[in-house]
């Protein structure tokens, strides 16, 4: 069974990553003090309080956080991948992202509190998608993903110049930074509440998708063929759009814009575990995670200030997408 | 079995062809023909619940068909769509595991008994070498093969076959038909549109042809398989000339000279 033994592997790479995530900062945690203070409540040996403060106040936030959001992404990505049968597809194909945004940078001009205007990003990128659907329901087409995916494009683009008139109302030396940092991207500031409040949502879409796990691959056949093999389209596909837009919608109300993972993840792990959506999904989810988690540690530690993620998602995609490329079309096909 | 009752066929309010009347049963060839637009695909569609029809009834073994859900409908009759390239690169194994999604809980995924009865498939149609290969990338026929295979892994007494012979070359269009032929012959009922009128004969155990928007012709291949109905239908002088050994085929009319 090859592809449960890459799954073994990848989700030990994720622990590792994790690991590595909890080590690294400025103040530097060797791994042995990491494991004993996280089993310190169990064997009763005190740890040093300011290990204990760092790793459970600050860093391990941060790293659930960052494994949250990576492993939503590509979760995201590999399922609308899937059902559009697109494999250039990612999760902000609908206006999600978009959505989220224009609530998110809304909230930072009115200076709400970060946890109104995480709540706003997240309503927003729902609401958008809802629109983009009753937009696609609308116009009654034959073909339906097609409509939906224009719709998309055509409400991501309203909520886009939405943002830009933000920019311009915004404070350019208070809000505006705020704002260009939040579109490009960060986990910075994420406190232990915040990997508590987006854990549930992204649970809550993981959970369909995992159930449907083997009539969503189904789908990636075209609406005729797994019709006649079985499955009702409508449900399934309205399924994976609601639970894709939930997972993204939730990771990107804590950490703003972050591109590539749900575009690149699932390419990466389709040549280890073969095109199939119910191993596509879980090794994305584990490789998803690990990457951001990485990606995340380099951006805290790599220069004095923190680094946008999305900045570093894209520096490290962008070559490693055109090196899946240039492996040819195998890679998905 | 499949029967239509003054069936009207088409898409949204626009009827493609009309006052159809065929049926099919187990262990019997339906071969289907008629020019390109004539409503094929159509008919097809609306055999298979994938639209409704605009008229008249559809039955599966005695069931109106849109009553059937759609598991209910995959266990009774299974679709061959024309073999193409697909996005993902599935394994011919993958790709027949996939017929055994009708016969799986909602949220269950294939298990031994569903790969045991892909492999079966695959293995009866001579393809069990193929089983992890790439589907996009072994010969047109061979990959009509395997979704035959997945047809038959589905476990549906009767099969809808689009145009599983064209674009092959001969060798494949003779192994895939001979394979039909051998599904017939043990109890599978077979709808097989072509564009082939030889085809239909050497297969058929009827021919419904269809043409200007209705049934042009119904019955054995002797019967509707004329030279006046193959001229009328296709707009095209059409002459049938009996081989040495004893075969029909159809040619171009000779202009008398």
């Amino acid at each position: 069974m090859r592809a449960g033994l890459i799954l073994v592997v990848l989700a030990l790479g994720l622990l590792a990553a994790m690991l590595v995530g909890s080590v690294v900062g400025p103040y530097r945690i060797p791994p042995g003090e990491v494991l004993r203070t996280l089993v310190a409540p169990v064997t009763g040996t005190p740890a040093s309080p300011t290990t204990d403060t760092i790793l459970f106040q600050i860093r391990l936030p941060r790293v659930l956080a960052a494994a949250l959001v990576g492993g939503a992404l590509a979760a995201a990505g590999a399922s609308y991948q899937t059902l559009f049968r697109n494999p250039l597809v990612s999760p902000d194909i609908l206006g999600v992202s978009a959505g989220a945004g224009f609530g998110a940078v809304l909230g930072i001009l009115l200076s709400l509190p970060v946890i109104a205007i995480q709540g706003l990003g997240f309503v927003t990128g729902l609401i958008t998608v809802v629109v983009v659907y009753a937009l696609a329901r609308a116009l009654r087409s034959q073909n339906e993903v097609l409509v939906l995916v224009l719709a998309g494009i055509v409400v991501g683009a309203l909520a886009g110049a939405g943002i830009s008139l933000v920019k311009i109302l915004a404070d350019p030396y208070n809000q505006l930074p705020a704002i260009t940092f939040w579109l490009l991207g960060s986990l910075s500031g994420i406190k232990v509440s915040d990997a508590w409040s987006v854990a549930p949502p992204i649970i809550v879409g993981l959970v369909p998708l995992v159930l449907l796990r083997w009539r969503i691959g189904v789908l990636s056949l075209g609406d005729d063929e797994a019709r006649a093999l079985g499955v009702n389209v409508a449900f399934v596909r309205g399924v994976v759009i609601a639970a894709a837009t939930l997972i993204t919608a939730a990771a990107v109300s804590i950490s703003g814009v972050i591109g590539w993972i749900g575009l690149m993840i699932p390419h990466m792990v389709r040549p280890l575990v073969g095109p199939r959506y119910d191993r596509v999904l879980p090794a994305s989810v584990l490789m998803g995670a690990a990457f951001l988690v990485l990606v995340d540690t380099l951006a805290r530690s790599a220069a004095r200030i923190e680094i946008p993620l999305g900045l570093l998602t894209a520096l490290i995609g962008a070559p490693i997408f055109v090196w899946l490329l240039a492996r040819g079309r195998r890679v998905w096909s | 079995m499949i029967v239509t009752g003054n069936l009207a066929i088409g898409y949204g309010t626009a009827q493609v062809a009309g006052g159809i009347d065929l049926s099919v049963a187990q262990g019997e060839i339906l071969c289907l023909l008629g020019p390109n637009g004539a409503g094929k695909t159509t008919l097809f569609k609306t055999l298979l619940g994938l639209i409704p029809a605009l008229g008249g009834k559809v039955e599966i073994n005695g069931i109106p068909v849109d009553t059937l859900s759609r598991a209910a409908l995959a266990r009774a009759v299974a679709y061959v769509p024309q073999a193409q390239v697909m996005e993902f690169a599935y394994t011919v194994l993958d790709l027949v595991l996939m017929g055994r999604t009708a016969h799986l809980g909602p949220f269950a995924a294939p298990g031994a008994v569903d790969h045991d009865r892909a492999r079966a498939a695959i293995d009866e149609l001579g393809i069990l070498h193929l089983s992890d290969r790439e589907a996009n990338r072994i010969s047109g026929g061979q990959r009509q093969l395997a979704l035959i295979a997945r047809a038959l892994a589905q476990d549906a007494p009767m099969m809808v076959m689009d145009e599983p012979t064209a674009s092959l070359d001969l060798g494949n269009r003779f192994l895939v038909l001979s394979r039909v032929q051998a599904l017939r012959d043990r109890g599978f009922g077979v709808v097989f549109s072509t564009h082939d009128p030889d085809q239909a004969r050497e297969l058929a155990t009827r021919v419904a042809v269809i043409s200007g928007g209705r049934l042009a012709a119904y019955g054995t291949p002797d019967e509707t398989l004329t030279a006046a109905t193959l001229s009328e239908v296709h707009g095209v002088p059409v002459a049938l000339e009996r081989t040495d050994t004893g075969r029909t085929v159809i040619a171009p009319a000779r202009p008398a000279s």
